[in-house]
């Protein structure tokens, strides 16, 4: 609370030198923002809620015909549920892994000089440029193989590899513009480097930290093609439903592109505290 | 409490059992058909429910279903119970097919077409899978747009000047191509031209590739594709276009036209593909149902197969994805409206006196990709991006022939028989 | 300090033996697949093959473009939209939860937004008719105006990928300390010069990592560009799929997978050189 009311304090003597066309300028641009982010989305609406005769009409209305029977579809499909629950499970592991294993190596990028960092950079980025379909069938293969096939897991272990190199190179970016400084203040005045960085740098570092967990989470969420081949009984739920939207008639392509699209923005709205909340902390 | 403590533990071994992996007594049904959402769970809801046993019916893209089947062989851990696919999709991954000479045994009273059971043997001398289901391509017309047509034309009995001209009255009338194909990536565009273009041009698929009536065949579609939509090459499945009204008239897969006339029947016509110079070329659509090496459970697969071959479950199959029984049957008279509109139309384009049936190929084996791709590169060279036809024939007859060479495949119709590999004129 | 010479090595081992094991590893088969021929043996011919392809040069071309294209008003546009954040006093939390939905929303899903907005009988062509700038529906996905095509894709890969930017961009905001603008403004800096001169500098890190990873996802685009320009608009990852699941020829495809490597080699090293971070900020 505190934290806000000293940035506006801080902000406002600034806000007022603005002159008055500029602040305007500034608020339409920000609406104008905010709105080519939503009206898209809000189109998706209006046509997950109409009749397959509205969808294919022309001109077409800007406004729901609030025709449930096709959502409805969705909701009763069987498995839907399930589907929906091992997509979530799958995407937290792969959220906790990637940030388990990526947060240390962006620590190790940014805070030392040692041999062999350069090579470890390009390999992690190369997992990025390397199209992972075509590792499909290898990883399958040993994954039949060991026993991990048809495991969450198993697909999570997968949706790690897709998230990691985004995990560490945001922590990396994040731990370099915490400035050292602070933390060999925090040696001097006797803490270990365990305690520094807990104490010091997890705090400035956590909403960066967050926002890359997110994204490993919305990897996971929305990857389709490791998870249609590895998963049999349990599937997710975009190898269970999506894969083949597409070739679906276009109301139910709307409706299953909204039933997609829903849970990861609840997700990405409950964790947005652990985003951004801590600014004010960033900013002191 | 002591139940919800129950419940509680329930939810977490079922949380540890897909987190780990669990056994299950399901027989695993991998298909790359009946993929779209509302089929698939017809299949479920409608077909399999009836069978004696648990079914998991998984539909699939091609991309999961090859290389799943392919994991398993190479890992030696088979999971799944049946295969479900297109004639073309087996040869890819024949490896790994258990041979069904057994089964097609205990399937006598069933009556498929010799010729299904013996394209489902891939030219091996082996059962490689049971023929399934059934399709073929039609055309299909907004009924406004009939008003069109040329003079004198039956749309029944179509010629491709007629279509052609039918295009172009269209396009005036309408200011712009009312005309679709689904030349889009996962149209079939490419069975449209080995299966109704090239023979009704050329009485031909592979030998007279880049003959003299191949090279007028080229230049007589590039015309009309002046009145044919350009979003074509965007179209997969016609249905949409046409319910939207971008497309007045339209050629697809039947089970690809179906939403069509399911949704406005009032409103759309089906009748057979139009005819060329060598008659009416057109091409079935056979699916079957094979069965992976190391299956689980093999006996439950097979008594799959048996329900899904019964005429029963064959109707019901119809009502559910609106490919037709390959079984001897008796339809019935309540069938939804596709294969009532479809029905017909399909009937009078195999009865046509004019026709010229294509088979599917067979002997190309993990080629049948790549001798696609040679007759959708030869279209999008010449039609869409207005390439010299001669040129363009010559090239690709010439990788044509390598595939054909390297795989050895016998000619299928409408060419003539061969010994040894088709050759390439 | 002694144990400071390992340190990094531990903090990086579960990662990089992660990677080895569920990356490098299975990838060296697929690799050395582009390098041979169907008998196994060493040769090009798979590289030929994709050479020859007719889509194998516009497949180039358009990725290369899309990429050029899109990735610096990605950076441009998330720039802007970070330091409007970093401006704004009330509704902070909500508006950049706002901008980064999209985040959440996965190709397919944004190809299937902006078809229905663009195409022939979709919103915007119904938002124009009804102001009568069109009389009647155009179709500007199909070939026949290829300007108007990549212009949707464009716009369609702003819309979806902008998020990641902003979000990496605005977490490296937050760590500049408010005190170096305050400086800027005492010693008289306008608010062009402050952003100029003490924001972006200190912003270099993140503006790498945010170039390197929306170029190296900029070359596997896909999916938006399947759904709204079909084969009109060949791009390398879609040809990559093909070549794989399609023509069923795993070496070409693979030949397709080196390439897209290689060309993100070639990236990510430019990036790395011309962004460099000096040595003596990394402490």
């Amino acid at each position: 609370m505190t934290t806000q009311a000293d940035s506006v304090a801080a902000a406002a003597p600034r806000a007022s030198a603005w002159p008055i066309v500029w602040r305007w300028l500034f608020v339409t641009v920000v609406f104008v923002l905010c709105l080519w982010v939503l009206f898209p989305i809000y189109l998706l609406i209006v046509n997950s809620l109409s009749t397959p005769e509205q969808v294919n009409a022309w001109p077409k209305e800007f406004v729901p015909g609030f025709f449930l029977d096709t959502l409805a579809f969705f909701w009763n499909f069987e498995g839907v549920a399930s589907a929906m629950f091992n997509s979530v499970i799958a995407a937290l592991i792969t959220m906790v892994l990637a940030i388990g294993f990526g947060a240390p190596a962006g620590y190790a990028l940014a805070r030392f000089r040692f041999r062999g960092k350069t090579a470890y950079r390009l390999m992690v980025l190369m997992t990025r440029a390397f199209p992972m379909p075509l590792l499909a069938l290898p990883l399958a293969v040993i994954f039949l193989q060991v026993g991990l096939d048809d495991t969450l897991l198993g697909v999570a272990l997968v949706h790690t590899a897709l998230a990691l190199p985004f995990a560490v190179l945001i922590t990396f970016s994040l731990f370099m513009g915490i400035p050292f400084e602070l933390e060999e203040a925090a040696w001097t005045l006797g803490c270990t480097r365990w305690q520094a960085f807990r104490k010091v740098v997890f705090p400035l570092a956590a909403p960066g930290m967050a926002a890359s967990a997110v994204f490993a989470f919305v990897i996971s969420w929305n990857e389709v093609f490791v998870a249609a081949i590895l998963t049999v009984n349990n599937q997710t739920l975009t190898a269970f439903l999506v894969q083949s939207l597409n070739e679906s008639p276009v109301h139910v392509k709307f409706a299953g592109g909204l039933v997609l699209v829903i849970p990861a923005l609840i997700f990405i709205f409950a964790v947005r505290k652990y985003l951004f909340s801590m600014w004010g902390i960033a900013n002191r | 409490m002591s139940s919800n403590r129950l419940v509680n533990k329930l939810a977490l071994s079922a949380v540890l059992a897909a987190v780990c992996g669990a056994a299950s007594a399901e027989i695993v049904f991998y298909s790359t058909q009946a993929r779209p959402l509302e089929e698939a769970q017809k299949m479920r809801d409608e077909v399999l429910a009836g069978f004696d046993g648990e079914v998991q019916f998984s539909p699939q893209e091609d991309g999961p279903f090859f290389t799943r089947i392919e994991a398993e062989q190479e890992a030696g851990e088979v999971t799944l119970g049946l295969l479900g696919a297109l004639h073309g999709d087996f040869p890819q991954v024949q490896a790994a097919l258990d041979p069904l000479d057994d089964v097609m045994e205990t399937l006598a009273d069933r009556n498929i077409s010799d010729t299904f059971v013996g394209l489902a043997k891939l030219g091996t001398d082996n059962q490689q899978y049971i023929p399934w289901m059934q399709a073929t391509y039609l055309m299909a017309a907004n009924k406004d747009a009939l008003q069109y047509l040329p003079d004198g034309a039956d749309v029944n009995a179509l010629t491709y000047d007629q279509l052609g001209q039918w295009a172009k009255n269209m396009k005036d009338a309408a200011g712009e191509p009312k005309l679709g194909f689904p030349a889009g990536p996962k149209g079939l565009m490419h069975r449209f031209l080995q299966g109704y273009l090239y023979p009704s041009f050329t009485d031909s698929v592979v030998t007279d590739f880049r003959g003299e009536k191949a090279e007028v065949m080229w230049a007589a579609f590039k015309d009309l594709w002046a009145h044919v939509n350009p979003r074509s090459t965007a179209f997969n499945f016609m249905q949409e276009p046409l319910l939207s009204g971008e497309v007045w008239v339209a050629f697809d897969h039947t089970a690809r036209l179906k939403d069509a006339f399911d949704q406005k029947p009032d409103q759309f016509v089906a009748f057979p593909a139009p005819a060329g110079p060598e008659g009416l070329g057109f091409m079935p659509v056979v699916a079957g149902l094979a069965i992976p090496k190391g299956t689980p459970d093999r006996a439950t697969s097979v008594k799959l197969i048996q329900y899904l071959t019964q005429p029963e479950t064959q109707i019901k199959t119809l009502r559910a994805v609106g490919f037709y029984p390959v079984v001897d049957v008796q339809l019935p008279d309540d069938l939804p409206p596709n294969v009532k509109i479809g029905g017909p139309a399909v009937a009078a384009q195999a009865s046509a006196e004019n026709a010229n049936p294509s088979l599917l190929p067979v002997g190309l084996g993990d080629k049948g990709g790549l001798f696609n791709k040679i007759y959708q590169d030869a279209f999008q060279q010449i039609v869409i991006r207005n390439a010299d036809v001669k040129q363009i024939l010559d090239r690709q007859a010439g990788a044509l022939k390598r595939i054909i060479d390297e795989t050895g495949a016998p000619c299928w119709a409408p060419d003539d028989p061969s010994d040894g590999p088709c050759p390439v004129n | 300090m002694k144990h400071d010479e390992w340190l990094p090595y531990l903090l990086l081992a579960p990662s990089a033996l992660f990677l080895l094991i569920f990356f490098v590893f299975p990838s060296i088969d697929v690799f050395l697949l582009a390098f041979q021929n169907s008998a196994g043996e060493w040769s090009w011919g798979n590289f030929q093959l994709m050479g020859d392809d007719f889509n194998f040069g516009p497949a180039i071309r358009n990725t290369l473009l899309l990429a050029l294209a899109v990735v610096p008003l990605q950076i441009g546009m998330a720039l802007a939209m970070a330091m409007a954040i970093s401006k704004l006093n009330r509704g902070r939390d909500m508006i950049l939860y706002i901008w980064t939905i999209p985040l959440g929303i996965s190709d397919l899903a944004a190809g299937i937004i902006w078809l229905a907005i663009l195409e022939q009988y979709g919103f915007l062509n119904t938002f124009m008719f009804n102001l009568g700038i069109i009389s009647q529906p155009e179709g500007w996905l199909s070939y026949q105006h290829p300007l108007t095509l990549f212009f949707a894709v464009v716009i369609a890969e702003l819309w979806r990928a902008t998020a990641i930017v902003l979000v990496i961009l605005v977490a490296g905001i937050g760590l500049i300390p408010k005190e170096y603008a305050e400086a800027g403004e005492i010693f008289g800096a306008n608010a062009w010069k402050r952003f100029y001169k003490i924001t972006l500098p200190l912003l270099r890190p993140s503006l790498q990592t945010a170039l390197i990873l929306r170029t190296l996802l900029a070359f596997e685009v896909f999916a938006v560009v399947l759904v709204l320009g079909g084969l009109d608009l060949p791009v390398l990852m879609g040809e990559t799929f093909r070549w794989q699941f399609e023509y069923r020829e795993a070496g070409v495809a693979s030949a397709y997978a080196v390439l897209i490597l290689v060309i993100s080699i070639v990236f990510t090293l430019f990036y790395l050189w011309a962004l460099r971070v000096p040595e003596e900020a990394q402490g």
